[in-house]
């Protein structure tokens, strides 16, 4: 008994040197330093794109618009409507003819030019000058508004309200309400709502997980090819057992990960805290995530570590067999394939959580982590699915390892410049057990 | 604590690296492991240290198998350098020494005998990449051995290394041996093995084709080698029964004779016929034996 719990000790042990000298080469080196100050620089800068961008167009705060209304009716009430929209547009009366203001307008003396006459009835009809019309938001505003008045003008003509063409052309009140089979509301079919909420989790999980696999599978595949390529490889293995190096190498690269993406949202966190006022509505509405459930949250990390898992053992096992850092990227190429597919794969179920492509590639344990995460997210399906998927992909994860290990065993000492799928017999030969 | 390695073979697909070899390395003793390139020795080392599993037969350790709960008792030299070229020896040393079941407080004050010992004190804070690749060696030797080992395999330990250095890690494996390290040696240079090692095994084509103690295999060998010095011409020896070889030297001849009765049917010969300054009867060297046994296309 205490001679086996020395021996676990010992192993432990080992692991922990393994891991932790893994984490703290990786954590040092510049790239990762500067990887994650530009991340984060780019992070902050991004909280504060508003402040940022006032500071580039100070100048422009007012963008002056001459008008020449020959109807000398639409000016004042357009000028009003815009005030309440558009801070920044000031409009001019325009006191001249009208080639003159397209002068002005060609010298930059104003931003554009707009020219209003009216049909039969009073009806507006206009012209807009600018130099740049490809990239102007202000002219649909200006249209938009014109829009209005002509709506009201002729509305008033046949003797409408201005309150009844006010109703006329609210929205319809459209309610959405999901049946289960017996015909009664079904509560727990997920809103428009809660779907986009759901669906902005989704979203980060996938970047996330693409990310994950993309940085650190390349870090574990480099890490063991350059232990391989300057063939200190050879007194590791004599030192320590292949499997525990792998796995130490495994997780210590994950927690390299984690210290990098938790920097994120640590950073991210206080920004969202800091401009929580100025961040309200727009793109941040529909990420929203203060109403996802507690179980989503779990889902998401369970399966974020299982497809880092994965794929890492992957990436070892890839490192292990190639005998130059230079041949790392030739052999990765497939695993990025996988994963590109499964986020592509992703993308289309996000609009259609539902279909039956989607349901059946969420089980293969590839895609499952983006894949059924995203149904977990998106609909509701019964637990069985869900641990079912999560069971076959820790099976996965297990027999990849143990195929991995012995790649690793027997691929660490084989050195030759071929990198082909032969290689893998190869280094399951050379670890065979005979 | 012998090593004893029991009718090991060891086959790659139809290619057998190691043929049906039992060998037997003594305790506390330098055994060389000699072959040309190619003759199985560092799969044979792979198969002691548990890197490769042998295809049939097996190897003990003190009668149990090697596994990788005794690796701190083990150190290795391979064959090629094997350092992380971006770390600094300092941490290169404390991570393998740590692999090898040493705490970083032993390994350093260790580290710090070694490498002035090895007149590189200088070194420690120095990136491996920015050493030369004698200076690496020694590293490399530093990191097989700072824990200890009890049994310890150098793979090629001096190749790299100019005279002096081979001198100082020489007296540094003989001084390992006396503190009762168990070491297996392998090397081209058959004047380190013959002053090194007291038994030895030469390899040939995965197989033992010369095994044993150092002087019996220099007595079963037989040949031996004669000097001659002297102021006439000596090429009518050459025609002598019993002379084997016949090389001429700048004042005379070496010749390599079948036994050693043979060099008094020569010493007559000569007798008379002039002035002899030399007549020196030797012991083969182990470049003659290897030479001889493994093949002539070995320089």
């Amino acid at each position: 008994m205490t001679f086996l719990s020395k021996r676990l000790v010992l192993l432990m042990n080992k692991f922990w040197i393994i891991l932790s000298h893994t984490y703290v080469s990786k954590v040092k080196t510049k790239s990762f330093i500067i990887t994650t100050a530009i991340a984060i620089a780019l992070i902050i800068g991004l909280a504060n794109i508003q402040s940022i961008m006032e500071l580039f167009s100070d100048e422009e705060s007012k963008t002056e618009i001459a008008v020449l209304d020959e109807t000398n009716q639409m000016y004042d009430s357009l000028r009003e409507n815009l005030a309440q929209t558009d801070e920044g547009l000031s409009l001019i009366e325009y006191q001249g003819t009208m080639e003159e203001a397209k002068l002005d307008v060609g010298e930059d003396t104003y931003h554009a030019f707009l020219y209003i006459t009216a049909m039969d009835q009073g009806i507006p009809e206009a012209s807009y000058y600018s130099k740049n019309v490809g990239m102007d938001p202000l002219r649909a505003s200006i249209q938009q508004h014109l829009q209005q008045m002509k709506v009201t003008i002729a509305a008033n003509q046949v003797g409408i309200e201005q309150g009844t063409v006010e109703e006329i052309l609210s929205p319809v009140q459209f309610d959405v309400v999901s049946l289960s089979d017996n015909g009664a509301v079904d509560p727990t079919t997920k809103t428009e709502e809660e779907l986009n909420e759901a669906r902005g989790l989704v979203y980060v999980m996938l970047f996330l997980l693409y990310f994950a696999v993309l940085t650190y599978g390349n870090m574990i595949a480099m890490d063991v090819a350059n232990e391989k390529s300057s063939r200190v490889m050879e007194i590791l293995i004599s030192s320590a057992s292949p499997v525990q190096q792998m796995f130490a190498k495994i997780i210590g690269v994950a927690l390299v990960g984690l210290t990098q993406i938790g920097l994120f949202i640590l950073v991210g966190f206080i920004m969202l805290n800091q401009k929580r006022n100025e961040l309200t509505g727009g793109v941040f509405d529909y990420f929203g995530l203060q109403d996802v459930t507690a179980s989503t949250f779990v889902y998401a990390l369970v399966f974020f570590l299982l497809g880092y898992l994965l794929y890492a053992t992957l990436a070892a096992m890839v490192g292990s067999l190639v005998s130059r850092v230079e041949d790392v990227n030739q052999l990765m190429l497939p695993i990025i394939f996988l994963i590109i597919i499964a986020f592509m794969v992703a993308m289309f179920g996000l609009n259609a959580p539902e279909s039956t492509f989607v349901k059946v590639t969420s089980y293969i344990p590839f895609f499952t982590p983006m894949l059924m995460f995203l149904r977990v997210g998106m609909l509701d399906i019964p637990f069985w699915e869900t641990g079912l998927s999560i069971v076959i992909m820790v099976i996965t994860i297990y027999i990849l390892a143990l195929i991995g290990a012995r790649i690793y065993r027997g691929g660490v000492l084989m050195y030759g410049r071929s990198t082909s799928l032969k290689d893998f017999k190869q280094a399951i030969q050379l670890s065979k057990k005979e | 604590m012998t090593l004893h390695l029991e009718k090991v073979t060891k086959r790659f697909g139809s290619f057998t690296a190691v043929d049906n070899l039992s060998l037997e390395i003594p305790e506390e003793h330098i055994f060389g492991f000699l072959g040309a390139n190619g003759a199985g020795k560092t799969t044979t080392f792979r198969m002691i240290l548990g890197l490769l599993d042998a295809t049939e037969g097996s190897i003990h350790w003190n009668g149990q198998p090697i596994s990788y709960n005794k690796s701190d008792l083990i150190g290795y030299l391979p064959e090629e350098r094997g350092l992380y070229p971006k770390l600094k020896v300092k941490d290169q040393i404390v991570y393998l020494g740590r692999l090898r079941g040493m705490p970083k407080s032993k390994v350093l004050p260790e580290l710090d005998e070694w490498l002035d010992r090895f007149k590189v004190p200088d070194y420690k804070d120095k990136k491996i990449e920015e050493l030369s690749k004698g200076n690496q060696q020694k590293i490399q030797f530093i990191s097989a051995v700072i824990h200890k080992p009890k049994l310890l395999i150098l793979d090629e330990p001096f190749s790299g290394l100019d005279p002096l250095n081979v001198e100082l890690l020489k007296q540094a494996v003989i001084d390992l041996k006396d503190q009762g390290t168990s070491i297996v040696f392998s090397s081209h240079r058959m004047e380190h093995v013959e002053e090194l090692c007291e038994h030895l095994c030469i390899m040939q084509q995965g197989k033992p084709i010369v095994h044993g103690a150092l002087t019996d295999i220099k007595r079963s060998f037989g040949k031996k080698n004669l000097f001659i010095h002297a102021d006439f011409p000596l090429e009518f020896l050459q025609d002598l029964p019993g002379v084997v070889d016949y090389k001429p030297v700048t004042q005379g001849c070496a010749l390599q004779i079948e036994s050693e009765s043979i060099s008094q049917k020569v010493l007559a010969e000569i007798q008379g016929k002039g002035f002899v300054r030399k007549f020196e009867l030797e012991e083969p060297s182990l470049n003659d034996i290897f030479i001889e046994k493994a093949g002539a296309s070995y320089e």
